[in-house]
């Protein structure tokens, strides 16, 4: 008795100390069912708990039977003040480091309303351009903008940073020579580009078997024909501004395809690249609105000339028209791209950096042509202005042209003393090898900033001038044989949306356009469109996390180093594989440095001729593309007919390539949406022959909890950190691929030349900043936290079992495709669409324009098998939204079954003619055998709340045959 | 369907001789298969391919190709209506839009392409829509 007693009493205590916890827990928001729901949908499947489900679902013997080791989860309030106590640690000094990043402003009503903004940030990259046409038109008017400045006809949108964007620059110049039959490879580059793009240029061209020269164009020959490319920096980092036709024409006599990297805002003073005879130009749209955020994520930019349009990297917006032949947008030359081309694409980039290269455009569109000039000029004013009181300190500040950055040359004492009175000052300076001082102005610098830094040079001394005296002095202008003289901006666009009311409403207007997930839920397969919490996104734009330089020096980022030290850790408990590297800034740069790491590894131990990947035909064509980006043979492995890896095959090809194979590539569960039961044998046989395992980790919303990569065998994985993680997709981008390794490779992740990241037989970097993109890893660091080690699980269970629930709700209306041997499928599933093919005419194609008319984004399109749809729910979404897209797919199922049974036309019916606009459904004129009500009105939820697409279906042919990847000109618009 | 005036490759490439002279297009299978033709990359003239080896690529708006020589040749003339409308090729794919004239080694190659029933029969095979 005496016993009972005592356990009630504690029972109500625990009962008690939880009632007083805090309120605000988050998984129940984070996940879409509710217990009742999960309770009904369990019984849906016939399945008694989640557990059983689980156990039926993953094979035994990969299954993590202990709770994965994560701090207890906060409530929502608690989380965002210890963000703010870490946020608080980093000390944000002013930053005159310059080195490819610059401070800016961002328009308020562009952070607020675009950055900040769901109905941005959370759609999914824009395949279906129909709802999608906002953003598509955003991103044109970012090429516009970068081809205007950069004076080169065809921008493409956006690339990860600077540095890789001049890597992508240098694999295009090989591939112009190699189209020629010409066989040199040796990169020149230019001496004074920044020191973290020529670290990165070299990381990338060593597997690629190039050689990379770094010397002065001015000194050493660029018309050596050994060259097959020239790399040229202007303004160049330290600032000087030159003409660079002498050396381009050179460069060109002797065959060399010449790239020069560069700075938009300088552009629009200073002459640019296409017009001194630059063949591609690359370069960061950072200071165009976007806030340093130590490092990231920004857009980099890539312009070349149209005969180059087929080896250009990434994607890029065409304008092409739709079916009631208005004008429309969509990606163009899709082909180039890994996801078709696979190991032979232009390059492995996936994910971008679409919303940076909104928030750039916007910048913009804000500011027009008149607007960015007067921003270049008063920034170049104020340089001057610095420089004449430098000289007048009788300093040397060399006699080069400039822009924003001057190179101060001083004894190397007096330099330290400089440095010390500067950050005493909270102010940041560049330290040059050489005891130069570099300092870069932008558009945050004020006059008295100018006072501040004259004082610092001066010493003890007060100044004998004031600043307005200097004003009096200087040129706001270039010289004249630099000078711009060449028109930008001069589309209309550029000058319609200067007041605050405009532009808000033109932004107002684009997210209209676009379905995101504020509208309903995107149930792509392999990209986990889960919710991206308000809390989690809250802290990207304090200043604490925005406003720091990459390159600053490391005792004011304490704060982040203590957030990228939790976050290593939790990754690496979650993964099992403790070696983490975050430098990666997207999947595609996870895999390459991956497997760099990989490569490093054998070299290490006398294999370096370990260089055969084997890769499954079902991979996602970045592997293949990554795999020889990282100087590796790529060999396929057979599928069996479940979707499987093929075992036997993969035990042949292993055999075969005993002595060379250096790692097999693989998704788990696999891109068929199925766990596997041959995952740990298949991981066997490539250790057995001495490779290495690389786990893609696009599907990690599966395991998390569960299983891990390490208990299967994989020695790398990376993390989408856009997926699992909670990042939002923003239209394609931005994303972070860090990578979890084994011990054993662990001294192989990636370094920075300046920066004490990796381990200490590091590679070279993969990205221009040491730790990608730093501002955005408040969103996974706020997700794990608020989540807990049973949230995070539970998650995972929520997500296997929605694709469960759903297949199950499907599974009598349409084939689906592969399930475990238990009949179950993972986190997500394949509907066939084939059969229609013959038995209406229909392609799966017609299937995902006519879920549009039901307000809702299709799952990923034939791919990973060619006329399916693959779909991933996530554990986000409730039960009804669930029900309303199974409800939508049974409904067109039906409207098939009237095309199969001659009740509608083959050819002119409602999915061939998906979607439907608002001004067909309402025109005057209707002449399709059915109603206009079936058209636009399917079901019943489209009469609470109908999204319209904006375009009937785009004639994707005629973009791809007539190209055009800047704003069209205005007669082409309809008012 | 497929005319016996000329020989077929697996890689779905025909050649249609005259005299040491050789035309080279793709099989109206080939073009169904890719789609909509959206760009069409040709060799420069005098370029000299063995069989196999790939002279050009063929792109649709979702899918792009290797054109693979049937036999092995030097080029005397390429097709650039084709170049400037590749639409032309899903057209009239064994007419007007011939891709290149090639002129032949030597004959002996052309025995190992197959006629146009075996092709028939291949395609077949390989599951036509």
């Amino acid at each position: 008795m005496v016993k009972a007693s005592k356990a009630k009493s504690l029972l109500d205590k625990l009962g008690r100390l939880d009632a007083l916890r805090a309120s605000d827990t988050f998984p129940r928001r984070h996940i879409g069912p509710t217990d009742e729901d999960i309770e009904s949908m369990l019984a849906t499947l016939g399945v008694s708990s989640l557990d059983a489900l689980m156990d039926a679902t993953i094979p035994e013997s990969i299954r993590l039977r202990t709770a994965i080791d994560i701090p207890e989860p906060r409530g929502e309030h608690e989380l965002v003040r210890d963000l703010r106590r870490l946020a608080e640690r980093n000390r944000v000094f002013r930053s005159f480091l310059g080195m490819g990043y610059y401070d800016c402003i961002t328009p308020p009503v562009i952070q607020r309303n675009v950055l900040e903004n769901p109905g941005w940030y959370t759609q999914y990259t824009p395949y279906q351009s129909e709802i999608a046409q906002g953003r598509l038109e955003a991103l044109l008017n970012f090429q516009t903008v970068v081809a205007d400045l950069t004076g080169l006809p065809l921008a493409n949108a956006s690339l990860l940073d600077e540095a890789t964007a001049a890597a992508e620059a240098m694999s295009m110049c090989l591939a112009i020579h190699g189209a020629k039959g010409a066989q040199p490879k040796t990169f020149f580059v230019s001496q004074d580009c920044h020191p973290q793009t020529i670290a990165v240029l070299e990381t990338r061209a060593r597997p690629l078997g190039i050689r990379v020269r770094v010397g002065s164009p001015q000194e050493d020959a660029v018309d050596d024909p050994d060259l097959f490319g020239v790399l040229l920096q202007s303004p160049s980092t330290d600032g000087a501004v030159r003409d660079l036709s002498d050396v381009i024409a050179r460069a060109h006599a002797a065959g060399s395809t010449v790239v020069v990297a560069t700075d938009l805002l300088a552009l629009t003073l200073f002459r640019p690249p296409g017009e001194h005879g630059a063949d591609i130009a690359v370069g960061s749209t950072q200071r165009f609105g976007a806030s340093l955020g130590f490092g990231g994520p920004h857009a980099a930019f890539l312009a070349t000339r149209e005969e180059h349009a087929r080896r250009m990297p990434g994607r890029m917006v065409g304008v092409s028209q739709d079916a009631e032949g208005r004008l429309a947008y969509r990606l163009a030359l899709q082909t180039r791209e890994q996801h078709i081309r696979r190991d032979r694409a232009t390059s492995n980039i996936c994910t971008a950096q679409v919303l940076p290269a909104i928030l750039a455009s916007m910048y913009a569109v804000y500011h027009g042509p008149e607007g960015l000039i007067t921003i270049a000029r008063r920034v170049h004013g104020l340089t001057a202005t610095l420089a004449r009181g430098l000289q007048r300190l009788m300093l040397d500040v060399g006699g080069e042209s400039f822009f924003d950055t001057l190179k101060v040359r001083l004894p190397k004492d007096r330099a330290e003393e400089v440095h010390g009175d500067a950050l005493h000052r909270q102010m940041n300076l560049r330290r040059f090898a050489d005891g130069s001082v570099g300092i870069s102005l932008d558009e945050t610098t004020t006059a008295d900033d100018v006072k501040a830094l004259l004082e610092v040079f001066s010493g003890s001394a007060p100044l004998s001038f004031t600043v307005e005296d200097l004003a009096d002095e200087i040129d706001l202008d270039p010289p004249a044989a630099l000078a711009r003289t060449s028109p930008l901006l001069s589309h209309p666009v550029f000058q319609r949306y200067h007041s605050e009311h405009e532009l808000l409403r033109y932004m107002s207007r684009l997210q209209a356009r676009d379905l995101s997930l504020t509208t309903s839920m995107i149930p792509l397969g392999s990209c986990t469109m889960k919710l991206n919490a308000t809390t989690e996104m809250t802290p990207i734009t304090w200043p604490g996390f925005a406003a720091l330089h990459p390159f600053a020096p490391s005792d004011q980022a304490e704060g982040y180093h203590e957030l990228f030290g939790q976050l290593e850790k939790w990754l690496g408990e979650i993964t099992g594989l403790r070696g983490v590297s975050l430098q990666p800034n997207a999947g595609s740069q996870g895999e390459y440095a991956g497997l760099l790491v990989i490569h490093a590894y054998h070299q290490s131990r006398g294999q370096g001729e370990r260089d055969v990947c084997l890769i499954p035909v079902s991979a996602h064509g970045t592997n293949p593309a990554s795999a020889v980006m990282a100087g590796f043979r790529v060999v396929p492995v057979a599928c069996d007919a479940q979707g499987n890896v093929d075992i036997d095959d993969l035990e042949a090809k292993a055999a075969e390539q005993h002595d060379s194979l250096g790692a097999l590539m693989i998704t788990y569960p696999s891109t068929h949406g199925v766990f596997e039961e041959g995952v740990q044998r298949i991981c066997e046989i490539v250790h057995a022959h001495g490779g290495q395992v690389y786990m893609d980790g696009a599907n990690m919303n599966a395991q998390v909890g569960l299983t891990r990569p390490s208990d299967m065998g994989a020695d790398v994985c990376h993390l989408n950190l856009h997926k699992t993680f909670c990042i939002p997709h923003g239209g394609g981008g931005p994303g972070m691929g860090p990578i979890c390794v084994a011990e054993h490779l662990a001294p192989f992740l990636p370094g920075h030349p300046l920066s004490a990241v990796g381990g200490e037989k590091a590679i070279g970097p993969v990205s221009e900043a040491p730790y990608g993109s730093p501002s955005i890893l408040p969103i996974s660091w706020a997700y794990i936290a608020l989540m807990g080690a049973k949230g995070l699980t539970k998650a995972t269970q929520v997500a296997i079992l929605n694709a469960n629930y759903m297949a199950k709700r499907l599974e009598r209306h349409y084939r689906i495709l592969y399930t475990g041997k238990n009949g179950r499928v993972a986190h997500e599933f394949i509907l066939d669409g084939r059969p229609f093919k013959k038995s209406a005419g229909i392609e799966v194609e017609d299937i995902a324009k006519r879920l549009m008319d039901y307000g809702f984004h299709a799952p990923t399109v034939s791919w990973p098998v060619a006329g399916t749809l693959m779909i991933e729910p996530t554990e986000s979404e409730s039960k009804s939204e669930l029900d309303r897209y199974c409800d939508a797919l049974i409904s067109i199922r039906e409207e098939i079954r009237d095309i199969e049974e001659g009740r509608a036309d083959r050819e002119n019916n409602v999915l061939k003619n998906a979607p439907h606009t608002a001004q067909a459904v309402t025109a005057d004129v209707w002449d399709r055998p059915y109603s206009r009500e079936q058209a636009a009105f399917p079901a019943p939820w489209v009469r609470e709340h109908k999204f319209w697409a904006s375009v009937a279906r785009i004639d994707n042919a005629y973009g791809d045959r007539h190209l055009m990847c800047s704003c069209p000109p205005k007669e082409d618009y309809k008012s | 369907m497929y005319p016996d005036d000329r020989r077929y490759s697996k890689e779905h490439e025909w050649i249609k001789m005259e005299g040491d002279r050789g035309t080279v297009g793709i099989t109206d299978f080939a073009q169904r298969q890719l789609g909509d033709v959206v760009y069409v990359e040709l060799p420069e003239l005098g370029a000299k391919f063995k069989a196999g080896e790939v002279f050009g690529t063929i792109e649709s708006v979702k899918a792009v190709s290797d054109l693979f020589c049937p036999v092995g040749g030097e080029v005397v003339e390429v097709n650039q209506d084709v170049v400037s409308s590749p639409e032309q090729v899903n057209k009239d794919p064994h007419g007007k839009s011939w891709l290149m004239v090639i002129r032949v080694d030597g004959a002996t190659e052309l025995g190992k392409l197959l006629t146009a029933s075996q092709y028939q029969e291949f395609i077949e095979k390989e599951g036509s829509d």
